[in-house]
């Protein structure tokens, strides 16, 4: 017993030396401050936000221009329907910065199922569960989002299915792959002869030994599921509208680009910038986990 | 090596069985919504189950799978309800123009990414090395979107030097073909050469590299002769799955810029329901997919001798 009682501390322990750790790679850092950045502007956006992402104030208003009736400066300009673009990107960071985590997050919670049941048990369950995953990952992954959500609509909630759908074979592949490896420390063994339950051994003993390599695989996804919210709300596909999104504010300021830069290059560069966050953050762990 | 092809091949048809299946279930779970695409929505009831009569959706699914399986099978794709045209004569011209996109891309990729990634991996830590990888990791954190955006800002709206737009209305035009391309390669380039600066930097720590300094060897020599053939295994593999990568990377591209290729047309159907053109597109995408996987892996094994005798 002494020695799962030691787990979790010894973990903890673990997380916060690699959190130390990080200081040391600058390249982390500024990736992790990029993502904080994001994170604060999302959790402040009722402060921050100096008007209402749906309110009229001047149409097409160039950025810096004074918006005569609040006596405010519209920083960043204001879009076609004459809404606020800063206060709209603050809105958007919400969106984005809840839909991402959640579709990520659903997309782990199965591919972790999935792939310590085809890691662990092996046999049958392994060869059902690769022979699925391979057939998933080889269809383009754009075109499964795209058929989804239009066949369904658009929804937040499709867009988390969707993306789980298509995301948890990848994971899946991962998580087998260093289940097959550590299916056969000692400390697994000595738990099979404790008698423990495989659900047991597969949650208490090898998932937390298998975190490293999730953890960077978990930020690079983030990136990616963030780029392909993005690229929904782009096609048209994304968010119904009038949520402040900023795939879909690029999409909706397309066709004036040539007159309005501004409208579609703010939300480009936000999105750029969040997407650089979580790349950065993983080179910087990744960096790290090899120092040890 | 015969055993590999025919399993794939196995695979292959198991794959383009359960897509269509899977496709056919997602596309005709609403047969009166596919009606209301094509006739309009102020089209009548009436109107749209006689335009479902017509079409044969009152039969069962599983029958009208059946009808489209065997018509596959004989190389008939069918009719789309979109475009009024046999699938095949749509598809094909389509596929040629996004093979065209894809071919210029790949032949700037391929040099640039190899080049860098040799020149980042080759002294690790360097000054270069530092700069090779952050700009990989920066142009890959940009949508391809946001990157369009931006390129034509500057090269469109500021500058004023190309078109921006790509519909080639007026015949086969290149200087449209230049912000395509532009945008798949910078989306693209940074991941292949950071796979091609791991593998040589790894290929750096062997003894034999070691060795092959210490016995005085011209660093040059090194390089070329003994680190690149081994170092360039790896990357190999990822370009041809990039290919595969490809399929749905031009989607938003071809949107962007209004080029008339594969990934426009398999967006415009999927928003249209247009089952056919969707079901052929996916075997397409499926057909490549396997394909590539399949070239990688029969290439690896050739490059690599160890692979076969393990």
């Amino acid at each position: 017993m002494t020695d799962i009682a030691k787990t979790p501390s010894s973990s903890t322990g673990a997380a916060l030396r690699s959190i130390a750790l990080l200081r040391e790679s600058w390249i982390g850092m500024l990736g992790a401050g990029l993502i904080l950045f994001w994170v604060l502007v999302a959790l402040f956006a009722p402060l921050l936000a100096p008007h209402d992402p749906l309110a009229i104030l001047q149409p097409f208003a160039k950025p810096g221009t004074l918006h005569a009736a609040s006596g405010t400066t519209l920083w960043l300009g204001a879009d076609n329907l004459g809404r606020d673009i800063l206060s709209r990107i603050i809105w958007g960071s919400r969106t984005v910065l809840i839909y991402a985590p959640l579709a990520t997050g659903c997309a782990y919670v199965v591919g972790i199922i999935m792939g310590l049941a085809a890691g662990y048990h092996r046999g049958w369950w392994d060869t059902v569960l690769s022979r699925i995953g391979d057939i998933i990952l080889s269809f383009p992954v754009l075109v499964l989002y795209i058929i989804v959500i239009a066949t369904f609509g658009a929804s937040g909630f499709n867009i988390v299915i969707a993306i789980t759908f298509a995301s948890a074979p990848g994971i899946m592949r991962i998580v087998r792959g260093l289940a097959l490896d550590l299916r056969n420390r000692d400390y697994v063994a000595a738990s099979q002869t404790r008698g423990e339950t495989s659900f047991y051994i597969m949650m208490v003993e090898i998932l937390p030994n298998a975190r490293g390599p999730l953890i960077v695989d978990a930020c690079v996804r983030l990136g990616y599921v963030i780029i392909t919210i993005g690229v929904l709300g782009f096609l048209g596909l994304g968010l119904p509208p009038p949520n402040p999104d900023w795939g879909g504010m690029v999409n909706e300021a397309r066709g004036m680009a040539m007159i309005f830069p501004h409208m579609t290059l703010i939300p480009c560069a936000a999105i750029s910038s969040l997407v650089l966050g979580f790349n950065l953050l993983a080179d910087g762990l990744r960096e790290v986990s090899l120092r040890d | 090596m015969l055993i590999l092809i025919a399993k794939r091949i196995g695979f292959m048809v198991m794959t383009m069985v359960a897509v269509s299946i899977l496709l056919f279930l997602v596309l005709e779970i609403s047969p009166g919504s596919v009606a209301t695409k094509v006739l309009g929505q102020y089209a009548s009831d009436e109107q749209k189950n006689i335009w479902l009569e017509q079409h044969g959706y009152f039969e069962p699914l599983w029958y009208r799978y059946g009808v489209w399986a065997g018509n596959f099978m004989t190389g008939e794709l069918g009719v789309s309800h979109r475009f009024k045209v046999p699938v095949g004569d749509i598809m094909w011209p389509r596929l040629w123009n996004t093979a065209v996109l894809g071919f210029w891309t790949f032949a700037l990729i391929i040099p640039a990414s190899l080049i860098l990634g040799v020149l980042a991996g080759m002294r690790e830590g360097s000054k270069l090395d530092r700069a090779i990888s952050i700009t990989s990791v920066l142009t890959t954190s940009i949508p391809e979107f946001a990157s369009a955006v931006f390129l034509s800002a500057i090269f469109v709206f500021g500058l004023k030097w190309l078109p921006g737009t790509s519909g080639m209305i007026n015949g086969f035009d290149p200087t449209q073909l230049i912000l395509p391309v532009m945008v798949l390669f910078l989306y693209d380039f940074g991941y292949v050469a950071r796979m091609t600066r791991a593998s040589m930097a790894e290929v750096m720590t062997t003894p034999y590299i070691r060795t092959a300094i210490l016995k005085g060897l011209p660093y040059r020599q090194v390089i070329v002769k003994h680190a690149l053939r081994n170092a360039l295994i790896a990357p190999f593999t990822v370009i041809m799955l990039q290919l595969n990568w490809l399929l749905s990377g031009v989607i938003v591209v071809e949107f962007f810029f209004a080029y008339k290729g594969f990934g426009a047309l398999l967006l415009e159907a999927s928003l249209n329901q247009d089952i056919f053109v969707i079901e052929a597109c996916a075997m397409v995408a499926v057909f490549v997919a396997v394909a590539t996987q399949t070239i990688a892996d029969i290439g690896y094994t050739y490059l690599n001798p160890r692979i076969r005798f393990s």
